[in-house]
């Protein structure tokens, strides 16, 4: 799960890290207001939204007057902004954060993040910060340290006065340094994080250093222990197919095709995408409704599916193992009763309880294509999404 | 003995009071596995399908002699009872439960640092179908009747890829050594790598059967093992070839952050490593049976 840069601050300034002062604006009104509040005489109009790149699509503005901060944030409201991470479709704008601007001398770099290859927590720090850090990898990978966590002992005081030293800090910041990248480690470990970035991590004109930009993503496994986390999710940030499904409890991603997908397990689910690709047609999601899927799920799942317009014909691939093939048909009859279906609907089922699930589908008198591998059904969707019933222009 | 579990590998149930806990331990009964003891702490002296149920690993294992076990316990308690399973000497561990928070799990790895690796439980999962070795024991929620009994060793992320995987396998007459679940989740105990050994060592077992995915750097691991180590021959598959980068696949562990990790590229490292790739997930059984008759292993197609 991801947030917003002013949550992840408030979060980092809650165990210590030092932030800009700022204000959070749902108007235009707001923001000009939030000037006064903060005091000074240049401030940074930044956009609110789930997407790296912010300040190259235009996200990010240094205004001079509260005047200047009202136009700007006036231009921002209600726009969806474009940026190399947020997808085509851009993220809608609707809170936008008022800071006091900073005077930057240096801009350092500083993450933690989930290794997968070493099951550990690693702190990736660089002397170059304010740029791109995958470009930063591929460009210049000796300018990055990465120093690991011993999930026994911790972050280490020694570890973080290393890192300190290696950006090249100077001597009366060593202490402070250390410090503040321990209480962020230790607002990551906390609160089960699965990336903190700060980029850039700044040192001002006095020699203080501050969190200029925050990023945080949360292990969606882990907030059952962190209510208030999973309070911050804005679901304006996420495409509204991916939320009708989320809030199902169905696991779906949106793709761009025109074949809606229903299918049991993570693994078939994408091996059934890859194989409509590989005959030529255009999935429309990843669809997992998961194990013991009742009739009822089957129905929510369908549902969830039909939800996307663009949905010119459906494949529904069960492999049964704690499933049943029986209640799945079982909803697929509930589902075509219930929503007056007019697109084909390919369905292969296999394993448990296979016979009697065949047989439902077939008594139902509905026209449901059947297909009895993973290849058939994939091949038959795709003839069926080409076929002038199903109102493609071909 | 196949792989991890046979007919003699005596079982534990972790959680077999749950619903979910009990209906697979019938199911697992049913298929003739060992089952000896269930355990669920303030439910000891209780019986479940006749057998014993206890408060603590320890005490199931002591009064019965388990040497394996399977969780089913909800994801806020399972990495500890993992943990609980490691300590009372349990030998083999199948973690069914989804939704484990990856610090836990990364506590659990660290703790099982403990033990020297002759004495460490074998861990699989979280998040995984579980075990089984066909016609012996089922240690999982896998349909026992997809699998034949066999000599091709299956490993995979995915229960019912896995599944397909096995029912194409089924269809063209080829059985099933051992088929072992290892999850989809970031962080789990063991991987390819680890069972690509066991199966290269295990007189049983002729070809080994790779069911990868998207995101992590497991398979590539399991590659260079395969290239270094193995003698056997290993076909694949890789899921996920159209998924979208930075999007999370329904597994917690299936998204694509890092280089290497796409199924494109995963792909490349899996040949380069001499390993057959299936070219599409309805051509995993042709492809094994198309390995098998190239290596002089399947002489008479039943």
């Amino acid at each position: 799960m991801d947030i917003h840069e002013y949550q992840a601050k408030e979060i980092l300034s809650r165990f210590g890290v030092p932030v800009p002062r700022g204000g959070l604006a749902y108007s235009p009104e707001q923001a000009s207001y939030r000037c006064t509040e903060i005091g000074g005489t240049k401030w940074v109009v930044k956009a609110q939204v789930h997407a790296g790149g912010r300040g190259e699509a235009g996200g990010v503005k240094l205004c001079t007057s509260d005047r200047e901060v009202q136009d700007v944030a006036n231009g921002m409201f209600g726009k969806r902004l474009v940026t190399k991470q947020s997808g085509p479709r851009g993220k809608l704008i609707y809170r936008v954060y008022v800071e006091e601007a900073t005077d930057i001398a240096r801009e350092l770099y500083f993450a933690i993040v989930l290794d997968r290859r070493i099951e550990r927590v690693v702190i990736i720090t660089s002397a170059q910060g304010g740029m791109d850090i995958e470009e930063l990898v591929a460009k210049r990978p000796d300018a990055v340290i990465r120093t690991t966590i011993e999930p026994a002992v911790g972050f280490l005081a020694f570890q973080a006065r290393e890192i300190a030293f290696a950006i090249g800090l100077e001597a009366p910041q060593i202490a402070e340094a250390s410090r503040i990248f321990r209480r962020a480690y230790r607002a990551f470990r906390d609160l089960d994080a699965t990336m903190l970035e700060i980029n850039p991590l700044a040192v001002t004109g006095k020699g203080d250093i501050v969190a200029l930009d925050a990023k945080m993503s949360f292990d969606d496994n882990a907030m059952f222990r962190h209510l208030d986390i999973s309070e911050l999710r804005d679901r304006s940030q996420e495409d509204s197919r991916e939320s009708h499904a989320a809030d199902r409890g169905l696991a779906y991603v949106g793709l761009d095709g025109n074949i809606g997908c229903m299918i049991n397990g993570a693994g078939l689910a994408m091996a059934t995408i890859d194989m409509i690709k590989l005959v030529g047609g255009e999935p429309a999601n990843f669809l997992d409704i998961g194990g013991a899927a009742s009739p009822e799920r089957v129905l929510k799942a369908f549902r969830a599916v039909l939800h996307d317009e663009k949905v010119k014909a459906m494949l529904v691939n069960i492999f049964a193992g704690i499933n049943r093939c029986d209640w799945v048909a079982e909803g697929i009859v509930a589902a075509f009763k219930d929503m007056d279906v007019k697109i084909p609907v390919v369905v292969r089922l296999a394993g448990t309880h296979v016979e009697q699930g065949q047989r439902i589908l077939r008594d139902s008198g509905l026209p449901i294509i059947s297909a009895d591998s993973l290849a058939d059904a994939a091949e038959k969707v795709v003839a069926a999404v080409n076929s002038p019933a199903a109102g493609a222009d071909a | 003995m196949a792989i991890l579990i046979d007919e003699n590998t005596r079982v534990v149930v972790q959680g077999i009071t749950g619903r979910i806990g009990k209906f697979h331990a019938e199911e697992m009964i049913d298929y003739g596995t060992n089952v000896v003891a269930g355990v669920t702490p303030g439910k000891g002296g209780e019986r479940v399908f006749d057998r014993p149920v206890f408060n603590t690993m320890k005490e199931a294992v002591e009064a019965t002699g388990a040497d394996a076990s399977i969780v089913f316990v909800p994801p806020p308690f399972a990495a500890d009872s993992i943990m609980e399973a490691a300590d009372a000497g349990i030998r083999f561990c199948a973690c069914i439960t989804d939704g484990i928070p990856s610090q836990d799990m990364m506590r659990v790895k660290r703790y099982m640092r403990r033990y020297r690796s002759e004495q460490r439980m074998t861990l699989t999962g979280p998040n995984c179908a579980g075990t089984i070795s066909p016609g012996r024991a089922l240690m999982g929620i896998m349909p026992g009747h997809i699998y034949q009994q066999g000599r091709v060793g299956i490993i995979g992320r995915s229960g019912t890829l896995g599944y397909e995987a096995a029912s194409q396998m089924k269809d063209l007459g080829i059985g099933v050594s051992t088929s072992v679940g290892i999850g989809g989740d970031p962080v789990n105990g063991t991987s390819f790598r680890d069972h690509l050994e066991l199966f290269e060592n295990d007189p049983e077992t002729d070809a080994v059967v790779m069911v990868g995915e998207i995101g992590g750097p497991q398979e590539a691991e399991g590659a260079d093992y395969v290239r270094a180590h193995m003698s056997k021959p290993v076909i694949a598959y890789i899921a996920g070839l159209s998924a979208p980068k930075g999007r999370k696949m329904g597994h917690a562990g299936a998204i694509v952050f890092a280089v290497g990790e796409s199924a494109q590229e995963k792909s490349d490292i899996l040949t380069a490593a001499g390993i057959t790739m299936a070219p599409n997930p309805s051509a995993m059984g042709e492809t094994v049976a198309w390995v098998l008759t190239e290596r002089g292993l399947l002489p008479s197609l039943a």
